[in-house]
């Protein structure tokens, strides 16, 4: 049902857990769904400097969280932003039909958390 | 120990089956000494499912392709006889899908349902039940005992309520056949489903035993085999294999029950000790001596599936992410549990192949794979962490 690389990525998952003091933070999803994601960034010089994240969900949630830290890590916030579901999803080598909606949800956690960044320098000025 | 999910077929069954592919090929339709044979195999193998019920006569026991077909001609066929007597179903929120859709599809027919709520272990409430059943309904339909979380009802009491307002009990035994004693005759059952492959015959076979006497129309309209009641041509093998999968259940149930249960219990103890925050789902003794259903709080049930599945150990959940519908299981919610406890259910289900080690090893597992998970989650509390 799986692809080995989403496999890897549930196995060894990528960046796992929080950053206490992160610059922004996104949480997307929803427990009685199933899935539950938490991505934490550090921002430094409009770049992705660290990326952790934390997931409550099946395999497809977890593999597609650690991806998007891979991803992500070292772009800018512009670059990241253009990270799309459909990138996480081929970066794994596909996810069943099923999966794609309900537990790709690491770009939107991704997303949220840039946005987070962003309200929060904005609330700064 | 994923038994609910498909067995292997008991060597013994298909040892009996094999010539009836090949050399005894034979229609029982067809008047010549080839179509006798047939006819023979079909009858002795309907006699062994009568013997194992206890049901009183030949005529009582239709063969159907499975548990599934057995439930949907038992609702509708039963419902649909009797409209001219009432339009009221009864059953519960926690029945098989075979069960719940069937009788969906009557609602829509201008049928009136009730799917009665159950007690947090999965029990019928017989006082809801009571008053659930009205004169207009023509059947209850209540699981012998419940596949997911293997709560076993109190069916003789069920049986009473039903025929005290003049309807027809149908009981799904798919999940509880070969597990457990079922007399239809002592149990005042007028209509049973249960299925070859869960005593260990071949898939695609399955049975509903009608009591003499019960009104019922046919769902599968054709060449009039099965006295009318299920036309196609009969399938032979598969009919033989389930006459032999109930001679063998016959013969052997009481002791290995007795060993499941002690296996089964085991897994229970164990997992619960082994892990903190983990809960059995369902009733600790009105159970099914093949089914453990235990939940981990923090956790999602098809990672832990996948992390079990590495290490060799194959099991189900009633979650929403193993499910083709992406809704956790009907039967968890119907106990009460919330949609985030319903995600972390497992449901192992043990059969003649599992041994004590077997066991042991998983709760071995079951330890390290939730801390994994947990670790990953962010739902666990901190002090859960250190």
């Amino acid at each position: 049902m799986y692809t080995d690389k989403v496999l890897d990525h549930f196995r060894n998952p990528r960046n796992m857990g929080e950053i206490p003091d992160a610059d922004g933070v996104g949480t997307v999803g929803n427990p009685v769904c199933g899935d539950l994601m938490s991505i934490y960034i550090k921002v430094k010089n409009n770049r992705i400097e660290d990326i952790k994240f934390k997931t409550f969900g099946c395999g497809a949630a977890i593999a597609t969280s650690s991806m998007i830290t891979e991803l992500a890590k070292g772009k800018t916030l512009d670059e990241a932003m253009k990270i799309s579901r459909g990138d996480v999803a081929s970066s794994l080598d596909g996810l069943p039909p099923i999966k794609m909606h309900c537990s790709n949800l690491a770009a939107d956690g991704l997303h949220a958390a840039i946005q987070d960044y962003l309200k929060k320098k904005g609330a700064q000025k | 120990m994923d038994h609910a999910a498909g067995k292997p077929v008991d060597p013994r069954i298909l040892e009996v089956m094999l010539p009836y592919f090949t050399d005894e090929c034979g229609n029982p339709s067809s008047p010549h000494s080839w179509g006798n044979e047939a006819r023979k195999a079909m009858e002795d193998a309907r006699s062994r499912i009568v013997s194992f019920i206890e049901a009183k006569k030949l005529e009582e026991i239709f063969f159907t392709s499975g548990g599934t077909e057995s439930n949907n001609l038992a609702i509708k066929g039963v419902a649909l006889r009797n409209k001219d007597r009432g339009n009221r179903i009864v059953s519960t929120a926690i029945e098989h899908m075979s069960v719940m859709n069937p009788c969906k599809s009557l609602i829509k027919q201008g049928f009136d349902v009730a799917f009665l709520p159950v007690d947090k272990y999965g029990m019928v409430n017989l006082e809801a039940l009571e008053k659930a059943v009205t004169d207009k309904t023509t059947l209850v339909s209540v699981a012998y005992a419940n596949g997911e979380i293997g709560t076993v009802q109190p069916i003789k009491e069920i049986a009473e309520i039903a025929h005290r307002k003049g309807a027809s009990l149908h009981v799904d035994a798919v999940a509880a056949c070969g597990q457990v004693p079922i007399n239809v005759q002592d149990e005042n059952i007028d209509l049973m489903s249960f299925s070859s492959n869960d005593m260990y015959g071949p898939k695609g076979i399955g049975a509903l035993y009608v009591k003499t006497g019960t009104r019922i129309e046919p769902i599968i309209q054709g060449g009039g085999q099965e006295r009318g009641l299920r036309s196609g041509t009969e399938n032979i093998p598969a009919m033989v294999g389930m006459g032999k999968a109930a001679e063998i259940a016959k013969a052997e149930m009481k002791t290995e029950a007795e060993r499941l249960t002690k296996l089964r219990d085991r897994l229970i103890k164990g997992a619960l000790e082994a892990v903190p925050s983990a809960f059995l789902n369902g009733h600790a003794t009105q159970r099914l001596p093949n089914n453990a259903n235990v939940r981990f709080s923090y956790v999602e049930g098809e990672s832990l599936i996948l992390s079990l599945d590495m290490l060799g150990i194959a099991c189900s959940s009633g979650s929403a992410c193993t499910s083709k519908t992406l809704e956790p299981s009907h039967v968890l919610l119907g106990i009460g549990l919330r949609h985030e406890e319903a995600h972390g259910s497992l449901l192992f289900t043990l059969g003649r192949q599992n041994t004590q080690e077997d066991v042991d090893y998983v709760v071995n597992a079951l330890p390290d794979i939730v801390k994994r998970l947990r670790a990953i989650s962010p739902l666990t509390p901190k002090e859960m962490l250190q």
